[in-house]
């Protein structure tokens, strides 16, 4: 079986600006994949790529084993990219724009599935309105329902929650992960790091253009993180050997990033020494937001 | 099935939502044209015996039209969905090149056959018109919207902004249109504009559309035929290349 996404060795540069340096990576169909980096790390590159919005100056990408370039219309039927800018056609109304959308990949009777889209998406109310006299995270929901009227296999959705509300993230969440388990593979770009934490299976994170991170969430979780304590002393005074490991301070306590769960010891060990009591002491549990910061310090 | 039919019908649809802009306004600017040069001119100018100076204006003012608005479809189509970013909903389709290509140029000669029709019509109403040729007056208004949407496709890929749109449309459609025997035959002209004016494409398209209503022009309708078709080869050829290589529209 083909891989969903098969990325080897792709190279992109913008003039000077090296957007993409040899980044190879391979998407198992099925898969619930993250794509994360801060901003210019070359993920939006790399989704243009993939969706034939851009060429890549060396290397190949392939989508359900199409090339995007020489089989770029089997690649495209493959493939549904919620775009990360808020576009819209302001001439069409909701309905119109995804009965075009439809249309564009040639399946021109296709109302039973746009309409169960509008329903999951909370748009039926709104199908007959204008693009222009709809909310922001209204105009985020059509482009989710654009990129999956033609239900592709792979669907990869870039920044898809960014400025929708709390409830209507839920449900398209709930929308996405029965998409998943329905088998189409899911590609999703977040700057909200929890929600790659609770739906990825596999993390991908990028930096200035390279893969700096590749593994499973939980994999990266265990071995990134190490071990996060909160403590609060008395005196409240931290003792200089274990300045190293302080990352912040919060309230009253302090917080101490330590290599494994054996560093606890040595932390009161140290605290013991300087005649310094720890009243209170907690294990954070682990995040993927550490795991981030970590891996752009570190590359 | 293929996207183009949608791609097609989006295209009509486009301009057809807002007809009083893309339709109406330019039929009624170009009945102004006619009744003013019309009563000015009528008494004195005669180009063809027996053919009035209205009748005469009429065909070219109806080709004009076509050509401009040909021209202002496909153009303004792509620059705003460019601007807006919405360009990005039809390229991430397997439409291909071509598709895209008949699409956008159909959907131009569609607009500009509503406009230069609804001229001819409105154009009855001050003066009777012969149509001695059908068929040369219908292929000229096909091939002169092809080239013009063609056109419209290339500086809607080429500019980055309205201004650059409308330089593009100001400086050089416009000229071109109006230089182009619309509303006087280039026999009438200094031997040096003659040459001057057999040097510009729409006066072929002007000329060989006037060819199918009066059965006469300024040169053979094959001739006219010949240099419009060599245009349209060579416009498309160009078009379809940027369309292919992605130029301004893929990164």
């Amino acid at each position: 079986m083909a891989p969903a996404i098969e990325i080897r060795d792709a190279r992109k540069c913008y003039g000077t600006l090296r957007a993409l340096d040899h980044v190879s990576l391979e998407i198992a169909q099925g898969e619930f994949f993250g794509l994360l980096g801060p901003n210019g790390a070359g993920k939006t590159t790399l989704i243009s790529l993939l969706a034939g919005l851009a060429r890549a100056d060396a290397g190949s990408l392939e989508v359900m084993g199409h090339d995007v370039v020489r089989a770029f219309r089997a690649a495209r039927r493959a493939l549904g990219v919620v775009p990360q800018e808020l576009v819209f056609d302001p001439f069409f109304s909701v309905r119109e724009t995804l009965r075009i959308q439809s249309g564009y990949f040639g399946l021109r009777r296709n109302d039973a599935w746009i309409d169960e889209i509008l329903e999951r998406l909370d748009l039926t109310d709104k199908a007959d309105s204008n693009m222009r006299t709809l909310s922001g995270g209204m105009k985020r929901r059509v482009l989710v329902g654009q990129a999956l009227v033609h239900r592709p296999a792979v669907i990869i959705l870039d920044e898809p929650t960014a400025g929708v509300d709390v409830e209507l993230r839920q449900g398209l969440w709930k929308f996405i992960r029965e998409l998943n388990a329905a088998g189409h593979t899911i590609v999703l770009t977040t700057h909200y790091l929890e929600e790659a934490e609770t739906l990825c299976g596999r993390i991908a994170m990028l930096k200035q253009g390279r893969v700096v991170a590749l593994d499973t969430t939980r994999n990266l979780l265990q071995h990134f993180s190490g071990v996060r304590v909160r403590i609060r002393l008395l005196p409240d005074v931290l003792p200089p050997g274990l300045a190293p490991w302080h990352v912040a301070r919060e309230g009253e306590s302090e917080i101490l990033q330590l290599p494994d769960h054996g560093a606890i010891e040595r932390v009161l060990a140290a605290l013991r020494a300087a005649q310094v009591q720890a009243q209170e002491l907690e294990v954070l549990q682990a995040d993927l937001e550490q795991v981030f910061v970590q891996m752009m310090r570190k590359s | 099935m293929s996207g183009f039919p949608t791609l097609l019908y989006k295209e009509l649809l486009r301009f057809w939502k807002v007809t009083f802009q893309t339709v109406a306004a330019p039929i009624l600017t170009a009945l102004l044209y006619l009744l003013i040069f019309s009563h000015v001119l009528e008494s004195r100018v005669q180009v063809y015996p027996g053919v009035s100076y209205t009748a005469f204006l009429a065909p070219g003012l109806a080709m004009m039209s076509l050509l401009q608005n040909a021209f202002a479809n496909s153009s303004s189509s792509l620059i705003q969905s460019k601007i807006t970013g919405n360009i990005v909903f039809v390229l991430l389709t397997p439409l291909t090149p071509l598709q895209m290509f008949l699409a956008y140029v159909l959907a131009a000669i569609a607009r500009g056959f509503l406009v230069g029709l609804g001229v001819l019509l409105s154009t009855l109403l001050l003066a009777d018109l012969p149509l001695v040729h059908p068929l040369w007056a219908l292929t000229f208004a096909v091939l002169g919207g092809a080239i013009l949407g063609a056109l419209g496709v290339v500086a809607g890929i080429w500019a980055d902004k309205f201004d650059q749109l409308a330089t593009f449309q100001n400086f050089l459609i416009v000229p071109l249109t109006f230089l182009a025997g619309v509303f006087y035959s280039v026999h009438s002209l200094p031997a040096f504009w003659q040459r001057a004016s057999h040097l510009n494409p729409f006066f072929y398209m002007v000329d060989g559309f006037r060819y199918g209503f009066f059965g006469a022009g300024d040169v053979p309708p094959l001739t006219s035929l010949a240099v419009v078709a060599g245009c349209l080869a060579g416009l498309s050829a160009l078009t379809l290349r940027l369309l292919h290589i992605g130029y301004k529209l893929r990164a």
